[in-house]
């Protein structure tokens, strides 16, 4: 699979992160979660093969791949934030309002014009949700819980129902596939690879996690931990506008319930603690975070296939979450202190 | 920035300003200083709720007519309740986040149960409720604790499972139907007038404010504001913690026999309510993260809530600049808070005779590592330093 | 599209991009490029935007009283309406009004019939309306045997993810044929298509803008619905009387129009719409709106609302400040029939049918034995009124079921539903 080779590598980099011990690799939550994604699919597949189905098929793995664009792309973004400590709540709006800016404009408009507007409109928010966490000293909860309120509004104020249409062209981006694989996972994963790049190869990306590792004594050694908050949710916004964009090209419409109805607020959150990344912010990655995801991806796949409840889904993924994040607290003590 | 450093959302502000409070206290009356803190945490909301009060008297003159004014706090009472609740789990430093889901799971579940017992005696199925509304805090806590997973996850994972159980069960939606004496609690009024859940609010309010006051209050407080240091005092932090929780489930059960009371079976009971007694506990001016706030402030945050809903609606503000009007207030209200408070204080801390940052804080676990001229909440500049 | 919307679209656009990021836009831009030349598409030959034809586009142009106002298809409704529509009266789900039939030779099954595999994407359950729906059709699944498995994906409301199933099923060489529920119009279209030209595809509730679907069954529609509720107030509510409108929340394309007529009703009549508020459904909310609603303006005479689910509310706000219970619209709900009946109220309740879930699956078989069936299959949309009451209310039936279901006669009723004998 084709995240696996970004696995290994989560051990360095950050500040907080103790020298890794003979068995840390496997303790490492973003190995753990990438062989936790493995185990499902492989519990999924004897399940559904008992069943007399065939859960590895193309279809379906194109299937699950597909699904995880998404998410993956929201979470990838939520993780910049919660690396530094903070947290947005504001990305299912940010999602609908995107994906009717998208298409209302390029209705009228090029393809590119709509690109360049959703960005900005999301840098925009990025911008405005780091300015009230840092300047007016708002909790990050309540600050992003906020700008939500006030998307929400301007979506029901300004659009009454799915609106706008994608060219054609466009929708290339959420139906193509190069050979079995969906275009759109190209999407994820440069842009979770730029975003690798960036949380563990730069300056920045340590500020990162020095700020939310300590965020005193990061001032104290000369991070503008002001900046680096800023330019985390703008980080974080502009991966939730790519997500609005891939989703805009895949529904040819924009819609006011595209990114609510998902909870993808709190579906990222989740994905990104399922990957092991510490909410408190300062440990974890995007590659954990890309196998928090898939796991949840190939358990809706196999619920799929067996046909449960959907109710009984959310059962399971809150016992998911909750024990593969115990699991990680458990591992975490071991190590000394 | 006269530093040049930058500056810190979250817990760093509040030992600064615990810094910047204890340095204020040298150099006025410990008296003064009990009052400041007092309005230093609670007094925009209170503020704002005066302000909601007299324009809600404005728009409609009707609106104190005992009648109307008992109704707008039975309305108001389980966000109230909720609200005390929530407050009690994040000043010891956590979160509740399944709270709206124990309201929603807790009316499905009675209607299912009358669904099959019809005749079930009312007091028999309040009591359960509020019963399983402790095992669920129980268990929100153990995790939480014993665990050691964050109680955001673990709240939210409780609200996908308690969510996802009920409706398992009942197929999707509520089966039953809530009898009429199970629903008096919400909807009925005791000697005709006054609603019983403006009892079972003031109630609940007393209880907690008389909690805050006892041991256990200190030790909640204590335990948000520094564990460890809690820990070395002797605090079973795990204990208080886990309590807390239980309170919070029992207190969102609670407002689900008034929800359900107040308005009958419904699949989405406790939809929002999660974020909204989250809301208006911050509203309240409780830190979130802990140690800091009053529960009195916070059962005003939901009161404020409640008006600025009620007044939006009187307004005929449309449905969806509502929700506008509240994250600006919300994000407004917070940010006033925060950063007002310590001006003031700044100001207060610097009459002459008094150097700041001559005492070190006690308030804080950390003593403060700069001169007062980093207080974080110092945007514009103009320190004493 | 309305003018506020295009300018403050043109201002978001005006915005310029900040430079610093100029990076993933370069990567998303590379992503683009390598989607324009990629090897494979999923998605339809022309694409949606050539797409023009379908009678749900119509409704863009019309701004006059909504966006979603289209004057044909309301005089279409109403006339409608007004007629008795062709099949077993007993059996209002296999009827049709004004059926253009269309031949569906091509689509007969080979080899043997009694091996049936249909598939079903659904929208969701996420609503009682739903849950009565996908029990009905299962229930209806169970009477024929020549059905030998029934699939069913839920994308729990989640455009994005009923793309992925309808996708899924399409390309599953099992599925004979495919019932697609979709939970929004527009943005299903593309995956409906694709469908389409893999195996017979059969849409119902919503529709999509396309007619590549062998029938598209709904009943008479949103139109007829307000127009009923509307007119019944207007014929019992003294003029000048003041209407409380109580609607579940803006741009549900279903809810819309019954607002819209409604509306059109009211703008003709002597009656005055004090109030147009939304209740998220939520009967907490709408017993405060209200409350609040009887207090600011002394009275309210008439209620009007857009669909059922918080009838019961509403009703008990008036008795809680002690008013009389005026003219009330409700739904076909069974708490609502109840209080009704128990109360003696003024009301009316028009039905967007649940029998419509039994519908798709006669369809199917029909169509996988060539037989002929309507373009669009139109159902009756029967109304609750006081004198058809008590056909409708049946005791021991949970309060969110849904009276209009046709299931009374099926096997497993009323337990499968949740009643009780």
């Amino acid at each position: 699979m084709t995240g696996t080779a970004l696995a290994p590598k989560a051990d360095r980099a950050p500040a907080k992160t103790r020298a890794p011990r003979g068995r840390s690799r496997l303790a490492d939550p973003a190995v753990g979660v990438w062989l936790a994604a493995a185990a499902v699919t492989g519990i999924g597949w004897i399940v559904v093969a008992a069943r007399g189905g065939d859960f590895l098929t193309l279809t379906n793995v194109v299937g699950i791949l597909q699904n995880s664009v998404a998410l993956g792309l929201v979470a990838v973004g939520q993780t910049a934030v919660i690396l530094t400590g903070s947290l947005d709540l504001s990305v299912a709006y940010l999602i609908s309002l995107g994906t009717l800016v998208a298409a209302t404009t390029m209705e009228d408009g090029s393809v590119v014009t709509g690109v360049l507007a959703v960005l900005a409109l999301s840098a925009a928010v990025g911008l405005a949700n780091g300015l009230i966490v840092t300047g007016l000293k708002v909790n990050a909860f309540i600050a992003t819980l906020g700008t939500a309120f006030i998307l929400r509004g301007w979506i029901e104020e300004n659009y009454t129902g799915p609106a706008g249409k994608v060219p054609a062209s466009f929708q290339h981006l959420g139906y193509d596939r190069m050979g079995p694989i969906p275009v759109s996972l190209f999407l994820l994963l440069a842009v979770a690879a730029a975003l690798w790049v960036v949380t563990r190869r730069t300056r920045f990306g340590h500020h990162l996690y020095a700020t939310g590792g300590d965020e005193h004594a990061a001032r104290l050694s000369g991070v503008r931990t002001r900046r680096t908050v800023i330019a985390a949710h703008v980080l974080c916004s502009l991966c939730v506008g790519a997500a609005a964009l891939f989703l805009a090209s895949r529904l040819g419409a924009g819609a006011p319930w595209a990114g609510t109805e998902a909870r993808y607020d709190l579906e990222s959150i989740a994905a990104v603690v399922l990957g092991g990344t510490v909410l408190a912010g300062g440990r974890g990655g995007v590659a954990g975070t890309l196998g928090g995801v898939l796991v949840l991806a190939v358990l809706d796949s196999v619920f799929n296939q067996l046909g449960v409840d959907p109710f009984f889904k959310n059962v399971v993924r809150g016992v998911v979450i909750i024990a593969a994040v115990a699991l990680y607290a458990r591992r975490g003590a071991r190590r000394p202190a | 920035m006269s530093t040049g450093t930058g500056t810190s959302p979250g817990t760093d502000t509040d030992k600064a300003t615990d810094a910047a409070e204890s340095r204020a206290a040298t150099a006025t009356t410990a008296a003064y200083k009990t009052i400041a803190r007092g309005l230093g945490t609670g007094a925009p909301v209170y503020a704002l709720l005066i302000v909601l009060l007299v324009a809600l008297a404005a728009t409609d003159p009707g609106f104190y007519e005992p009648d109307r004014f008992l109704a707008f706090v039975k309305r108001a009472a389980p966000l109230v309740i909720l609200a005390a609740g929530q407050y009690l789990v994040i000043v010891c430093g956590e979160f509740d986040l399944s709270v709206g889901a124990i309201v929603t799971a807790g009316v499905v579940a009675t209607a299912e149960v009358y669904g099959t017992y019809p005749d079930a005696p009312w007091l028999l199925m309040t009591a359960g409720l509020l019963l399983a509304g402790a095992v669920a805090g129980l268990v929100n806590g153990l995790i939480t604790t014993r665990l050691r997973v964050p109680s955001f996850i673990t709240t939210l994972g409780m609200m996908l499972i308690l969510e996802g159980a009920v409706f398992y069960w009942t197929g999707g939606s509520p089966q039953g139907q809530l009898p009429q004496d199970f629903r008096q609690v919400g909807r009925g009024t005791a000697m005709g007038w006054l609603p019983w859940a403006v009892l079972a609010c003031l109630a609940a309010g007393v209880l907690v404010v008389l909690l805050m006051r006892s041991d256990f209050g200190r030790t909640l407080i204590a335990t948000g504001d520094s564990q460890r240091a809690a820990h070395l005092a002797g605090v079973r932090v795990h204990r208080a913690r886990v309590l807390a929780f239980v309170f919070s489930g029992v207190a969102a059960a609670l407002a689900a026999v008034l929800v359900g009371g107040f308005s009958g079976v419904s699949a989405q009971a406790g939809r929002g309510y999660e974020f909204e007694a989250i809301t208006a506990v911050v509203l309240g001016g409780v830190a979130l993260g802990g140690g800091r706030g009053s529960v009195v402030a916070a059962m005003a945050g939901a009161f404020s809530l409640q008006a600025l809903f009620t007044w939006l609606n009187l307004q005929g503000v449309s449905g969806a600049l509502e929700s506008t009007v509240q994250g600006v207030i919300v994000i407004a209200a917070v940010g006033i808070g925060a950063a007002d408070f310590s001006r003031l204080r700044r100001r207060r801390a610097r009459p002459p005779g008094a150097p700041p940052g001559s005492t070190p804080g006690i308030a804080s676990g950390t003593p403060p590592a700069t001169p007062s001229g980093t207080s974080p909440a110092t945007p514009s500049g103009g320190t004493p330093s | 599209m309305s003018p506020s919307r295009s300018r403050s679209l043109s201002r978001i656009s005006r915005t310029p991009p900040r430079t610093r990021r100029a990076a993933p836009a370069a990567v998303l831009a590379t992503t683009l490029l390598a989607a324009l030349a990629a090897c494979s598409s999923d998605a339809p030959a022309d694409g949606p935007a050539a797409s023009g034809q379908s009678a749900e586009q119509k409704n863009d142009g019309g701004d006059k009283p909504s966006k979603f106002f289209d004057r044909t298809e309301y005089d279409r409704q109403l006339k409608l309406g007004e007629q008795t529509p062709q099949g077993p009266a007993a059996k209002p789900w296999e009827q049709m009004l004004q059926p253009a039939m269309a031949d569906t030779a091509q689509y007969r099954k080979k080899g043997s019939a009694d091996d049936v595999h249909l598939c079903f994407s659904n929208a969701g359950v996420f609503n009682p309306w739903r849950q009565v729906g996908l029990k009905t059709m299962k229930a209806e699944v169970e009477l024929h045997d020549e059905i030998d498995d029934f699939t069913v994906l839920d994308a729990q409301g989640k455009d994005d993810k009923q793309i992925s199933d309808i996708q899924e099923l399409a390309g599953n060489k099992e599925c004979d044929a495919l019932i697609v529920s979709p939970n929004t119009t527009a943005t299903l279209t593309p995956a409906v298509k694709e469908a389409c030209g893999k195996l017979p595809v059969i849409v119902f509730d919503r529709g999509v803008q396309t007619d590549c679907a062998v029938t598209f069954i709904n009943p008479i529609g949103g139109y007829g619905y307000g127009a009923v509720a509307a007119d019944f107030l207007v014929d019992e509510v003294k003029p000048k009387g003041k209407i409380l409108a109580l609607r579940i929340s803006p741009g549900v394309d279903v809810l819309e129009t019954r607002w819209s007529a409604a509306k059109l009703a009211f703008d003709k009549s002597e009656l005055d719409v004090v109030d147009v508020k939304f209740t998220d459904g939520d009967p907490a909310k709408t017993k405060s709106i209200v409350s609040d609603s009887i207090s600011r303006h002394g009275s309210v005479d008439g209620v009007w609302m857009d669909s059922g689910a918080t009838a019961v509310a509403a009703v008990e706000a008036f008795e809680d400040s002690g008013a009389d219970v005026p003219p009330i619209t409700g739904e076909d709900q069974q708490d609502f029939l109840q209080a009704w009946k128990d109360k003696k109220l003024t009301a009316i309740a028009p039905t967007y049918p649940t029998f419509q879930w039994r519908t798709p699956v006669i369809a199917a078989l029909r169509v996988l034995k060539g037989e002929q069936v309507p373009k669009e299959w139109k159902l009756p949309q029967p109304t609750v009124t006081e004198a058809n009451l008590d056909d409708y209310l049946q005791d021991g039936m949970p309060p969110l079921h849904y009276a209009m279901c046709g299931c009374q006669k099926m096997p497993g009723f009323p337990g499968d539903w949740g009643g009780k004998k």
